[in-house]
């Protein structure tokens, strides 16, 4: 350790303004900080403050999305070899895992080398520091997807999310919405065929691999959509809600489990780094709706019970990770339980109301977003209000 | 008027006229005037182009025209009078538009009979020609017209090669492209994404030209 902190320390003049690659300063202040807590002091103001800073945070954000990454790779193998009918493979839990370790592999480095490249691309030209943002993002972006998704689209969503929703707003922590969502959201609408329907949510699926009969590799969601077409009782493709609980459904990458994402959940609540406000605020949201339309029961999937929605597609995943983003989302207390409610009731509003769009969480989490600013506005403006008024009656 | 020299007619003033909507003071980039049909009708480029040519021509002519009457029209009423050109300009436009390129007046629908709500004729009536002579207000609106289409030209250029492959409605994306997993994207053909890409030519056109930078 002291010998790598002696060489950076060696090595550190010639990033210095003046020095031999002074341009490249903001990059070498990255790996630096990577490396080592900067040994900055505060000047003015408070003077405590801990070794935790934006990368470390955003480490811990990272840590709590691994059981949900190594759940989604060993599910992306599952299916598969479900799908093709090799039940021998499928029982072995090392074969499933390795299958779909090598089928995530390329996005997750997809993601990060295009993301970070123009992360650092733009902290270099603007002579900023470069942002740790990505860090999360970049495992996010992989974790949304469905696994069979060209890698060529996901680095130009990538590169699209950070670039138009991210950089042109003054990069990390001045985004108005989540980039990893903004990046699903890119392919959803350009690429759709590849991020919508029966065909993706299993490795070889869309390439026509050997499938067993009867087998269609719908999620249950798309079923439950189609019910409402139809107008006959849902098929859930012989599922139950301790499948969608386990995750042992089609899905997005990460998605699908909701107990992975309940491990995930516990390690930012315990660490503090997303809100409880938010997460809980999402699942009574969602759930509250589910009992609106259990009273409404105009057709087979209104009538199901609440709870399946905060189980089934990405609600669970949205709610934890998704919802809770630090920038994106409400900051006063009273407004986080008012954004959190309104991401749970629209995301099961769009599931039931519109069988076009299957999975309402990912629009619903990015209009939420949109609107955030403006319940904060209005949360102030009340406390200033109520305070003006006690204010008067104390005279 | 015998002691004043005559202004030839492209004089450096009426050059500028003709020539500053492009860049400087370019009516969709700079002054964000008619941002709606710029993401209606840029899909493709036939469509945006007949729409370019049809606002050149309403915005020089109803120019003319009211730098013409500037004299006579009382300050009052001068905006229905406005309206009254322009809205007789456009169903003209319209008329020859059927008549010789029916196929792209219907992809164009409504929005040939919207350039009278567009906000460049208007504002140049009111901001240029109202206070000018004939010739330099006519070039001016040329110089407006010609600005907004060629914004409308370059996102056309963009959605269409991105958005279905074809540039003018031939194919230009070649179709082992397709064999080998490339989509067109659909994104492109919304609304939404031609709205970005005006953001990005003006982020662009910003940083050439720093002085339009907002301080």
């Amino acid at each position: 350790m002291k010998g790598l902190r002696n060489y950076i320390d060696k090595i550190k003049p010639n990033f210095e303004k003046g020095g031999k690659f002074g341009a490249l300063h903001s990059t070498f202040e990255a790996f630096e900080t990577f490396l080592f807590v900067p040994n900055t002091v505060t000047k003015k103001g408070a003077h405590i403050r801990d070794c935790n800073d934006m990368k470390r945070v955003m480490i811990i954000v990272v840590l709590a999305l691994i059981p949900a990454l190594l759940f989604g790779m060993y599910n992306v193998g599952l299916q598969h070899f479900r799908a093709v009918g090799d039940t021998v493979a499928a029982g072995a839990i090392m074969q499933c895992f390795w299958f779909g370790f090598l089928k995530v592999l390329p996005i997750i480095v997809v993601s990060y080398v295009v993301g970070l490249a123009i992360e650092f691309a733009f902290a270099q030209s603007r002579g900023h520091e470069v942002n740790e943002g990505f860090l999360v993002s970049g495992m996010l972006i992989p974790l949304v997807m469905p696994v069979d998704v060209p890698l060529w689209m996901v680095a130009v969503a990538t590169a699209f999310a950070v670039i138009i929703g991210k950089e042109v707003f003054g990069g990390t922590g001045m985004n108005v919405f989540n980039p990893a969502l903004l990046a699903r959201a890119f392919i959803f609408f350009a690429y759709t065929p590849y991020i919508s329907g029966e065909k993706v949510w299993i490795a070889g699926l869309s390439k026509g691999v050997g499938i067993v009969d009867g087998f269609s590799g719908a999620t249950p969601l798309t079923n439950a959509s189609e019910s409402v077409i139809t107008g006959e009782a849902i098929n859930w493709g012989g599922t139950s809600p301790i499948d969608w609980f386990l995750g042992f459904i089609p899905g997005s990458i990460g998605e699908t489990s909701t107990l992975a994402i309940l491990i995930g959940a516990a390690i930012l609540l315990y660490t503090g780094v997303a809100s409880w406000r938010i997460m809980v605020s999402v699942f009574a949201g969602g759930y509250l709706m589910g009992l609106l339309f259990n009273l409404i029961g105009a057709n087979a999937y209104m009538e199901i019970p609440a709870y399946y929605h905060l189980l089934l597609g990405g609600f669970a995943f949205g709610a934890v990770f998704m919802a809770t983003d630090p920038v994106t989302s409400a900051q006063t207390n009273k407004g986080k339980v008012i954004y959190g409610l309104m991401i749970g009731a629209i995301a099961v509003l769009i599931r039931v109301v519109n069988p076009g769009y299957p999975e309402g969480m990912m629009l619903s989490i990015l209009f939420m977003n949109a609107l955030a600013p403006l319940i904060d506005h209005y949360v102030v403006q009340a406390n200033i209000r109520r305070r003006n008024k006690r204010l008067s009656v104390a005279k | 008027m015998s002691s004043k020299e005559k202004e030839p007619l492209f004089s450096a003033k009426n050059i500028k006229l003709l020539t500053s909507p492009f860049s400087q003071s370019n009516p969709v980039i700079v002054q964000i005037l008619g941002i709606c049909s710029a993401l209606a009708v840029t899909a493709k480029m036939k469509p945006a182009f007949v729409m370019a040519i049809s606002v050149t021509v309403v915005t020089a002519f109803s120019n003319l025209i009211m730098s013409l009457l500037r004299k006579t029209i009382p300050s009052r009423i001068r905006i229905i009078v406005q309206l009254v050109v322009i809205a007789a300009l456009v169903i003209l436009v319209d008329q020859v538009l059927k008549a010789y390129v029916y196929d792209v007046s219907k992809q164009l629908s409504v929005f040939v009979g919207l350039i009278i709500t567009n906000c460049i004729i208007m504002g140049r009536v009111e901001a240029f020609a109202l206070g000018n002579k004939p010739w330099p207000s006519f070039l001016d609106g040329i110089g407006n017209g010609a600005g907004y289409g060629i914004i409308l030209i370059i996102i056309s250029f963009f959605r269409e090669l991105l958005g279905s492959g074809t540039l003018w409605g031939y194919q230009v994306i070649p179709d082992w492209c397709y064999q080998h997993g490339y989509s067109n994207n659909s994104l492109m053909l919304l609304p939404p994404m031609a709205l970005i890409i005006v953001g990005l030519i003006i982020w662009i056109h910003r940083s050439y030209n720093k002085n339009l930078i907002d301080k």
